[in-house]
């Protein structure tokens, strides 16, 4: 465990340092779309390795976030940073509205729950297009920042301080509470936990950190939209990150994201055959090691 | 017998206090009553032991207990206040703990972290565990003796050390009352040995403990009374012998007496074997399910692997079956079944009906038989669903019915038939008897008699209920703690062997 904050301290110093190094503002900003997919990838590890529950829609959460953010800005003009916690606490009061009735059912459906919240938004944003823009989007006026670099840095500090803060409550009595209510969940309630509520807040705490990057994501993109936000395919490439990069780990789906991001950069020349090559290069990877990029490197120390 | 002995076995309890006071408990399953109307009392410093066989509710009621299934009548009092149908966490809270028989440890956390979960109040703030609550976990480590691995990971733990944890983290938060769910199973002779002495502190430190097990006899030496469940109602209550010798769990256990009707062993003596098991071991995870067990069955035998729950009845069959991975050598016919997967094996005539019984519940009996016999052209399938017919009658008059609302030996009899159209040429039966009233045994019996007398299918039969293996068997083997530990005829079982199944 130690070890693995040094390396990634040491990780996230050379990363911090790149933009400073004369790199183009395109390398500047896949590293900051990095960033942003890593802190979703990390809220959705929270409940999925940890809690033990699959959210299929992180995009929910993202989009309400985004969506909340950009209509405070788009429609009244509202500082930036009131917008961004305008659309962050709609995320979280959004996703407890969902969580707290889904999670107390048992069995798939939680999963399915969230799923069919994804649609729900999609349909609203588009029935609303007066008001949302849309499937064409929403322009929002403000900007994070005009500086590619700058811009960068927001996206970095977000990252350090959700990873910080994931990791403290992962590794806390909340954290080892929250895992033995997803692994053996008639267990932990023998022993005197009340498991809903350690999913709850688990699920509040992801809602946080999707619903604060997606809200500073409108203001970096300039623009929400439901293909960049909202669509099921987001949500499907912020869960593929988190597992490439493995589960209940919260440093692993930095890795994943990272990959993810970065390859479908690389490969961007290849056209429509990328997302192909990412997604079977990603299935490749969760077939043959389904602890991820950093369970390998755990699992041959063991 | 030393004077303290008797202290701690008889006077203590009379005069204290009944701590946990369960009241006519009842738990229905649609149309199952897996308990009704228990009534009961814990004291301080008492270990009541609740026996019974499979199926009988002593498992439903113990999760009753402890807020995991929620009863549809009766109470759960604990000092007095009420806690039946109160969710498991509240149960734990108000000063009840359970051990369970099956659990999964987090594996990423050491032996202490685990047990520290135990001690860990239930707030969501707490990101420090004190060092009072480390102290305290090490402290009952060494209490359950596991001191010395207190920083290792749990998948590097023998299977004793593992129970040992469980054990630790149930006595965490210092309950009133333990909930101990088959304490032994699984484990070798010594270590048994040091889980009762590590129960038995349970109770001399004042804890009231409720054992639950199979048969009287694992657990006499350290219980103070024994209640005594069969399909879901109290037979008997008393001290340990007095349960022994009660005609109610005589007749549950023994049966109303044992026949035997073996063949002549000249019979089978110069055919070649149909199933030979060599050597063959299984181990989950860390528990050894088989030890080196030899068997043999001869065309046309009917044999009874006799022995209690956890002593490796289905896992010996599910490896025959193909199902779970083994060492050791299988031959059917000759030839070694290895390699081939569970559906090569049943359509080559090696039928399993399983204990679970795994019936198609939203259909029709009619249809559940169908299935079994897809393989067969028609006229053969219907040939062989009125030999069935005529073998349960019960079948014919419920074809229509859904498989689901059947009575528990209805769908015995379904399963059976169904794997009957499997044309099987050995038919393991797995536990048959499960739940299932006397009445509805003496049915069964009669079938098993048909099979035995009129058909060259070979059997294979499982069972803990002795009256129902011995009569129909030709040969007995007896299965105890994952090896075979007896074989023999019937009838020198009945000599030998029968008073250990009490």
């Amino acid at each position: 465990m130690k070890k693995q904050l040094i390396i990634a301290v040491i990780v996230l110093a050379v990363v911090g340092i790149v933009p400073l190094t004369g790199v183009s503002d395109y390398i500047t900003g896949v590293l900051t779309m990095i960033c942003f997919y890593a802190v979703f990838a990390m809220s959705w590890d929270l409940l999925f390795g940890y809690a033990g529950e699959v959210n299929f829609g992180p995009s929910f959460l993202i989009g309400v976030g985004a969506y909340g953010a950009g209509l405070a800005d788009a429609n009244y003009g509202l500082p930036v940073v009131v917008c961004i916690a305008i659309g962050t606490l709609a995320a979280v009061v959004g996703g407890l509205l969902l969580a707290i009735p889904a999670l107390r059912l048992r069995g798939p459906y939680f999963g399915l729950i969230t799923l069919v919240a994804v649609l729900l938004l999609q349909d609203m944003i588009e029935i609303f297009a007066g008001t949302t823009g849309g499937e064409i989007g929403l322009s929002v006026p403000d900007v994070l920042a005009v500086s590619a670099t700058v811009n960068f840095y927001y996206a970095f500090a977000l990252m350090v301080a959700a990873g910080g803060f994931l990791l403290l409550v992962a590794n806390s009595p909340f954290g080892l509470i929250l895992q033995a209510s997803g692994q053996d969940p008639v267990e932990a309630q023998a022993l005197g936990f009340n498991i809903v509520k350690y999913k709850v807040v688990a699920f509040g705490i992801s809602a946080f950190f999707s619903g604060l990057a997606g809200a500073m994501l409108v203001f970096y993109l300039g623009t929400a939209s439901v293909s960049a936000m909202v669509d099921v395919a987001v949500g499907i490439q912020v869960i593929i990150a988190a597992v490439l990069g493995g589960r209940r780990t919260i440093i692993g789906p930095v890795l994943g994201a990272a990959f993810l991001v970065g390859a479908g950069e690389v490969l961007r020349p290849a056209g429509q055959m990328s997302g192909f090559i990412v997604a079977a290069l990603a299935l490749g990877v969760i077939m043959l090691v389904p602890d991820g990029l950093l369970g390998m490197v755990r699992g041959r120390r063991a | 017998m030393s004077v303290a002995l008797d202290i701690s076995a008889g006077t203590l309890p009379e005069t204290a206090p009944a701590v946990l006071e369960v009241r006519g408990l009842t738990k229905r399953y649609g149309g199952l009553v897996a308990a009704k109307n228990v009534s009961f009392d814990v004291r301080a410093g008492e270990i009541l032991g609740l026996i019974g066989p499979n199926g009988s509710g002593k498992s439903t009621v113990m999760k009753m207990i402890m807020g995991i299934e929620k009863p549809n009548a009766g109470e759960v009092r604990l000092n007095g206040v009420n806690l039946a149908g109160k969710p498991a966490y509240k149960v734990a809270r108000a000063g009840i703990g359970i051990v369970f028989q099956h659990s999964r440890p987090l594996h990423r956390q050491t032996v202490l972290q685990n047990i520290l979960l135990g001690l860990l109040p239930d707030r969501l703030t707490a990101l420090r565990a004190g060092h009072e609550a480390v102290a305290k976990a090490k402290a009952i480590a060494e209490r359950v003796g596991l001191s010395a691995v207190l920083d290792r990971l749990p998948a590097t733990l023998p299977f004793a050390d593992l129970r040992r944890m469980e054990l630790a983290k149930a006595i965490a938060r210092n309950p009133q009352v333990v909930l101990v769910d088959e304490p032994f199973a699984g484990l070798t002779g010594g270590e048994v040995k040091d889980f009762s002495d590590l129960i038995v502190s349970f109770r001399d430190e004042g804890r009231a403990v409720l054992l639950v097990d199979h048969n009287v006899k694992s657990v006499a030496a350290m219980v103070d009374r024994v209640l005594a469940l069969y399909l879901g109602e109290t037979i008997a209550e008393g001290s340990a012998a007095e349960v022994m010798c009660n005609e109610t769990v005589r007749r549950v256990y023994l049966g109303g007496g044992i026949s035997t009707h073996e063949r002549p062993e000249a019979v089978f003596a110069h055919t070649e074997p149909v199933l030979q098991v060599e050597n063959l071991s299984v181990f989950y995870g860390k528990a050894q399910a088989l030890d080196s067990v030899n068997l043999l069955l001869h065309p046309g035998e009917f044999v009874s692997v006799v022995g209690l729950n956890g002593a490796g009845k289905t896992t010996l069959f599910n490896a025959i079956s193909g199902l779970v991975p083994y060492t050791g050598k299988i031959f059917w016919q000759g030839a070694p079944l290895a390699g081939k997967t569970p559906a090569r094996i049943a359509r080559d005539g090696l039928v399993q009906c399983p204990e679970t019984r795994e019936l198609f519940g939203e259909m029709s009996v009619a249809e559940n038989i169908a299935l079994g016999g897809q393989h067969l052209p028609k006229p053969e399938r219907l040939s062989r669903r009125d030999w069935l017919f005529s073998l349960f009658p019960i079948l014919e008059a419920r074809a229509g019915q859904i498989a689901r609302t059947l009575s528990g030996g209805e769908q015995q009899m379904l399963a059976i038939a169904r794997s009957l159209m499997m044309k099987p040429k050995l038919l393991i039966l797995d536990e048959p008897t499960l739940g299932l009233a006397p009445v509805i045994l003496s049915q069964l019996s009669d079938a098993m008699k048909l099979l035995r007398d009129q058909t060259d299918i070979t059997i294979l039969l499982g069972e803990q209920n002795v009256t129902f293996a011995l009569p129909n068997a030709d040969r007995v083997y007896v299965l105890e703690h994952a090896r075979i530990i007896w074989e023999g005829s019937p009838t020198r079982f009945a000599k030998e062997m029968a008073s250990g199944y009490l």
